[in-house]
């Protein structure tokens, strides 16, 4: 008898990683049609609202200029809710999600992989808000870095916030519920500073709005605008970090929840 | 004796559905073995667990060399599995989804390149590049199978694999999975609900129903049980109707007709059963050949309209409605052995 010289082995967490986000990245290009529209919505909104409220803002006792005001506004809408969890209800749905589960693929690196994608769009989708930003004026106190920081903050949030669809999906393998879980971000973006600054808001808004972690990321994105300010950077990231680990639970307690063989 | 599968007292269970009850397989290395059962028996339940893609409610088994329950990870290493629907990203290309479930399984590129020229038979090298969407349901099915095989595994597990399939991607299918077994030696599992390929394929066959194994054996042996040879007469549907000895055109008269002939058969020393089907009546004998001469003369003289009379071995057929109490589908309609089939038409003129 013959006996084949190729046999599987097992491949250890990183590599499986690399392979599972090789074929989400490689992908993307192919879904273009789903990742351009996401750019277009968070651009128009911030020309409206520069081009709007700018003379209104006036009046307002802003430390910065409003567009600058207004451009973490553009870059959290720009990445919240965009994620790979359309391509993984898909793959639930066409069955390729139980060809991995036969495979000695690493469970989470198959999670894990689709994040490293999301990065990669978030990237895409940064770069032309923050050039938009820069075309009109606004200016980084914080230099070169500080525009990086700001990009970088952006995409950490756009990450963690990925957990809410990928849970939708794993828990319900349904694409409607994924899309939705983008409207869960839209009570947070309006009960923020996003458009006003705290002082203007009135009683009941500036309460809800100290409350809402979504205000500590946009200020700590606009400290960056002035000077480097390591107590309201500290602030955004722990309001990332909580909810990132509420999302990204969500997310993994769902991966098990559709993994489990029983 | 080594066995390449082999469980003991599988059950699952979905809530109050018992979808298979108590299983107990053995299966050797290089056997092919052919998961005969209709829809709903448990063929794909009794797939999933010995795959590892579902855990058993109760019972234990071992496949490759190791336990599907408390080896997993191991089990999955070693065997190859398609599932009963397609399980590929339409939005790869051909190439893309073997390279992919290559990389999952640690082979290098070239290793790959070398399993995808092995593989090609079954492939459709010309639309290797396309994106699998633009793929026919047969060429996404012969895909399915090579991405399963691109590990080299030791067991395949196949549920339904030519269901869907036209005649001549079936051949091509069923041809890889001799060669497969041929010439590596990798035991196979499958699932079928055609009786020609279990037929065709399998060294031995399960016979699946409500979830246990009615009756287990290798084609040949099922089919013994029933009795040596099958005398098949195809009878016209009005046959007893306006015919020589004169009886009427109405219903009651044809019935007692046929019981008469029926009867008549039966006592024809050598035949051992006589069964009406509709459009056909089968008459088992232990030697069918002794026994034609003398049932064509009782056919000529009955008020039947005879079209056909021929002679075969029993089919799987037969050993499943014997089995289950009721028939399941064919590929074709035709006879699934054909062998030593003599016959003789237009007997009546
Ligand atoms: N996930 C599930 N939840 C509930 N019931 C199930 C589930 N999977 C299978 N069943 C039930 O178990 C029984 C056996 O199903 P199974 O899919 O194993 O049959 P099968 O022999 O593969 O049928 P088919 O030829 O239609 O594929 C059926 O009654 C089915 O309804
Ligand atoms: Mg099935």
């Amino acid at each position: 008898m013959e006996t084949p010289a190729i046999i599987a082995r097992r491949i250890n967490f990183f590599f499986g990683l690399r392979v599972a986000a090789s074929r989400s990245v490689r992908v993307l290009p192919r879904d273009l049609a789903l990742i351009i529209p996401t750019l277009i919505v968070p651009i128009f909104f911030f020309a409206v609202t520069i081009g709007a409220l700018s003379n209104l803002a006036q009046g307002a006792n802003l430390e910065i200029d409003y567009k600058a005001f207004q451009l973490p506004v553009a870059i959290l809408t720009a990445v919240t809710g965009v994620s790979r969890a359309g391509a993984l209800v898909i793959d639930i749905q066409q069955g390729y999600f139980d060809r991995l589960m036969l495979t000695p693929l690493n469970r989470y690196s198959i999670l894990l992989g689709l994040m490293i994608a999301d990065l990669v769009v978030f990237i895409i989708l940064s770069v032309p808000v923050v050039a938009l930003g820069l075309i009109v004026g606004v200016r980084f106190e914080t230099g070169i870095l500080g525009i990086l920081v700001f990009i970088g903050l952006g995409a950490l949030w756009g990450l963690v916030y990925t957990g809410f669809p990928y849970a939708m999906a794993l828990f319900t393998g349904n694409p409607t519920a994924v899309n939705n879980s983008f409207l869960l971000f839209f009570p947070f973006i309006f009960l923020t500073t996003a458009w006003v600054p705290k002082e203007n808001l009135s009683g009941w808004l500036s309460s809800v709005a100290t409350l809402n972690p979504v205000t500590y990321i946009l200020e700590g994105l606009r400290s960056l605008f002035l000077e480097w300010d390591a107590l309201e950077l500290g602030k955004a990231l722990l309001a990332i970090a909580g909810i990132g680990i509420a999302a990204q639970s969500l997310a993994f307690w769902g991966l098990i929840k559709r993994s489990r063989t029983d | 004796m080594e066995f390449a599968i082999y469980c003991k007292n599988l059950c699952r269970s979905f809530g109050e559905i018992q979808a298979v009850k108590s299983l107990t397989l053995g299966i050797k290395r290089g056997e092919i073995y052919g998961f005969l059962g209709p829809n709903g028996a448990g063929k794909t339940t009794s797939l999933r667990m010995l795959s590892t893609l579902l855990k058993p409610t109760s019972g234990e088994g071992w496949v490759a060399g190791h336990d599907i329950s408390k080896e997993p990870e191991l089990v999955r290493l070693k065997i190859g599995t398609t599932l009963q629907e397609a399980s590929l990203d339409n939005i790869l290309t051909g190439r893309e989804t073997l390279t992919y479930q290559g990389r999952y399984y640690g082979l290098s590129q070239n290793q790959i390149q070398t399993r995808i020229d092995e593989l090609a038979p079954l492939l459709d090298m010309d639309a290797i590049d396309r994106r699998v969407k633009t793929y026919s349901g047969g060429m996404k099915r012969r895909l399915d199978v090579a991405a399963s095989l691109i590990h080299n595994p030791e067991v395949l597990f196949l549920d339904e694999p030519t269901t869907g399939l036209d005649p001549v991607s079936r051949i091509k299918v069923w041809e890889e999975i001799r060669q497969l077994n041929s010439n590596y030696n990798i035991t196979i599992f499958l699932t079928t609900q055609y009786l020609d390929e279990a037929d065709q394929l399998a060294d031995r066959v399960g016979i699946l129903s409500g979830g246990e194994i009615l009756t287990e054996g290798s084609p040949e042996e099922l089919k013994r049980k029933i009795g040596k040879d099958v005398i098949c007469v195809r009878v016209g549907e009005n046959g007893a109707s306006g015919t020589s000895n004169g009886s009427g055109e109405n219903g009651e008269n044809n019935k007692s007709d046929r019981q008469e002939l029926l009867d008549a058969l039966g006592k024809v020393s050598g035949v051992s059963s006589v069964d009406e089907q509709p459009g056909e009546l089968l008459i088992g004998a232990e030697n069918g050949t002794a026994v034609l001469g003398e049932v064509a003369v009782i056919l000529k003289g009955s008020s039947e309209d005879v079209i056909e009379i021929s002679l075969r071995s029993p089919t799987l057929d037969e050993v499943f409605l014997e089995a289950t109490g009721y028939r399941i589908k064919t590929h074709e309609d035709e006879p699934t052995s054909t062998e030593e089939t003599q016959t003789v038409e237009n007997l009546k003129n």
